[in-house]
């Protein structure tokens, strides 16, 4: 049976859109109504970011909106709680945690996979996860919870390795858009990027490949999920919740901003 | 330099020491840290590579440093102690053993960018120095923090040609200096290489500059036969943050187990106190900047602020290497406070005439809690000089009297 992360693509097939926020910013209890905004202005898939102090992956907005959340009382059990009700209101959007591994390590790899899948949670990416230790640690966690790890693909990333990640998951392939972490601006020469992009693409991968990392408004969205299956947002996100007094209208607004 | 792989203590293939170690990094540094993993063995046993490595040391860094007998100090706590001078290398600490080394790897890896984290600033200041020396570009990212009470340091990384960045993210610590200098590698994913400062980072950083900073305790068993009559000590005795200078010390005594290592680590106000750095008694495991290991975190696991008054010893972390060699009973650990740390400073000043850094004083701080024997030889790793700290000093010139 297919999880709903394939049922997102099979459904709409090209251009979608995959939104990441910091759960518990702006405010500890803008979760479920970011989810709600977020899946009627048509996202197509959710990445709830779990706050981390030290998030290495991360650009300076995403580490700023992290240290806010936290500082607002955000953690594991608190987002947990808030999540139990997430299925009752949003039953189809694929849902993803996104987040470190060292605030999971103390929660419990195992508790961390049972709670994410009580909440309906899809899948996960875990960024500072790597290859061998997830499939000799945690591969058989992830499955008896059946949660879909997500694995970043860099311009960097060797072919064999992108076909052995692609045999393990049945979500998507997270294409880096080049060096640097989140939020950065593409600083690439003209065509360097497309020529990965295309290149990945070649591949004939069994998974569709959302492109992330620098991805802020129409026209870059449009343009990397020319190459691709989609984009994802983040940090233009986040950028766009800061000083609301209403976070759910202003994430209407911007999703509306990105595909209308 | 070590290129033996039996002990006991040598890390696994995937870069652990019992549970501890590993590589926990994001996939857009997985090329890199790859293949230094890859390379760095067979690099550090080519001939070539040690007959540079080798001829650095002595005439440019000025190895072998002096194991010094410390008579005054023996005769006050009743024993045989003796000085390792790492106080005298190049740039005044045993920081560039490990900066000399990898700038020769990074050079062999066709790298054209150094960079590199600081807390104090002594290894930012190793890491500038052998950039020059090579003629390599060198960023340091610093803690605002660090760079507003480390002045002179600052000023000696530019003045050796080196840009610092001032980190204001977090903290605005090492912690965050750390982080910044992941980033600019994920960033930089090509032509860079980062000179991590101490045994801590993902395997095979622990690794690497543990057999970088070996020739230590590779120096130690040579002048304590001439000088003794014996090769083994009966203590070891190092100040830990990461745990770069205890590494050293410790390497070739592993698996002598006559030989008792002690780590000393920075308990800042009082462990605790809420202000404290003593990470082997307040720390759990977990995973920091790619490594699994000992860490001072919240029950969330978020990473918590340490407090010392050096602030060569304020990492929330310790060494991989070091958190099994605490867990494992191989070495035993001791925290001491600012205060005591402070009195040492003053007691080696006056009784032996070497200044020594804040961080290799809490290391003599705790002589006076070994146990030690009137027939016991107890080496010190004199890790760095005090000049650095002189502005410390002042502020505390009362409690130095």
């Amino acid at each position: 049976m297919p999880n709903r992360i394939q049922e997102a693509f099979a459904k709409k097939g090209q251009n979608l859109l995959n939104v990441y926020f910091t759960a518990g910013y702006p405010k500890l209890h803008d979760t479920i109504p970011l989810i709600e905004a977020l899946t009627e202005a048509g996202a197509d898939l959710i990445e709830i970011g779990m706050p981390f102090s030290d998030p290495l992956a991360d650009g300076p907005v995403i580490q700023q909106s992290s240290s806010v959340a936290l500082a607002n009382g955000m953690n594991l059990y608190v987002l947990f709680e808030q999540l139990q009700e997430v299925r009752a209101k949003v039953p189809d959007t694929p849902l993803l945690l996104m987040g470190y591994l060292n605030p999971i390590m103390q929660f419990g790899m195992e508790k961390f996979c049972q709670a994410a899948a009580e909440a309906g949670v899809d899948g996960l990416i875990l960024p500072d996860l790597p290859l061998v230790e997830y499939e000799e640690e945690y591969q058989a966690i992830f499955k008896k919870y059946n949660l879909q790890p997500v694995f970043l693909i860099t311009p960097q990333t060797a072919p064999e390795r992108i076909r052995h990640m692609d045999t393990l998951t049945d979500a998507f392939l997270y294409l880096v858009s080049g060096p640097g972490t989140t939020g950065g601006a593409n600083t690439q020469a003209e065509g360097v990027q497309e020529a990965y992009f295309e290149r990945i693409a070649d591949m004939k991968l069994r998974n569709p490949r959302l492109i992330g990392f620098g991805i802020g408004d129409k026209a870059s969205f449009q343009r990397a999920a020319s190459h691709a299956h989609g984009a994802i947002i983040g940090s233009a996100f986040i950028r766009a919740l800061e000083d609301t007094p209403d976070a759910p209208a202003a994430a209407k607004r911007f999703v509306s901003s990105i595909l209308n | 330099m070590s290129t033996s792989t039996t002990s006991a203590f040598q890390p696994n293939a995937r870069g652990y020491y019992g549970e501890f170690g590993g590589a926990f990094i994001p996939e857009m540094l997985y090329p890199n840290v790859e293949e230094l993993r890859e390379q760095y063995l067979q690099i550090l046993a080519e001939p070539e590579f040690q007959a540079e490595y080798q001829l650095l040391l002595r005439d440019y860094v000025g190895r072998p440093t002096p194991l010094f007998e410390a008579k005054r100090l023996s005769a006050r706590y009743n024993t045989r102690i003796y000085l390792k001078r790492e106080d005298l290398c190049h740039t005044g600490a045993h920081k560039v053993n490990n900066t000399v080394g990898q700038i020769l790897l990074a050079k062999r890896l066709g790298k054209t960018r150094i960079i590199a984290e600081t807390g104090a600033g002594q290894h930012g200041v190793a890491t500038a120095t052998v950039c020059a020396l090579m003629g390599l570009e060198c960023i340091v990212y610093m803690g605002k923090t660090d760079t507003e009470r480390q002045k002179p340091n600052v000023e000696r990384m530019r003045l050796l040609g080196a840009k610092v960045v001032a980190v204001t993210s977090g903290s605005q610590t090492l912690k965050d200096a750390t982080n910044e200098a992941i980033r600019d590698w994920i960033s930089n994913p090509v032509d860079t290489h980062y000179i991590i400062g101490s045994v801590v980072g993902p395997h095979p950083y622990p690794d690497l500059v543990a057999r970088l900073q070996s020739v230590i305790s590779e120096e130690m068993r040579k002048q304590l036969l001439e000088k003794v009559g014996r090769e083994l000590p009966d203590y070891v005795v190092a100040c830990v943050g990461g745990g770069s200078n205890a590494a050293g010390a410790f390497y070739h005594f592993l698996d002598e187990p006559s030989v008792q290592l002690v780590a000393v680590e920075a308990a800042g106000h009082g462990i605790h106190s809420g202000h404290s750095a003593a990470t082997s008694v307040l720390g759990t495991p977990g995973i920091i900047h790619g490594s699994r290991t000992l860490l001072m975190q919240d029950e969330h696991g978020q990473i918590t602020e340490p407090y010392s008054i050096s602030a060569g010893l304020d990492y929330p972390g310790i060494g991989p290497l070091h958190a099994y060699l605490g867990s494992s009973g191989r070495a035993r650990f001791i925290s001491i406070e600012d205060e005591d740390a402070l009195t040492a400073v003053a007691e080696c000043s006056r009784l032996e005439g070497i200044i020594p850094a804040l961080e290799t004083a809490h290391a003599l701080a705790a002589l006076g809690q070994l146990g030690a024997g009137p027939e016991d030889v107890v080496v010190i790793n004199l890790s760095g000089r005090g000049d650095k700290d002189l502005e410390t000093y002042m502020k505390y010139a009362d409690k130095l009297k």
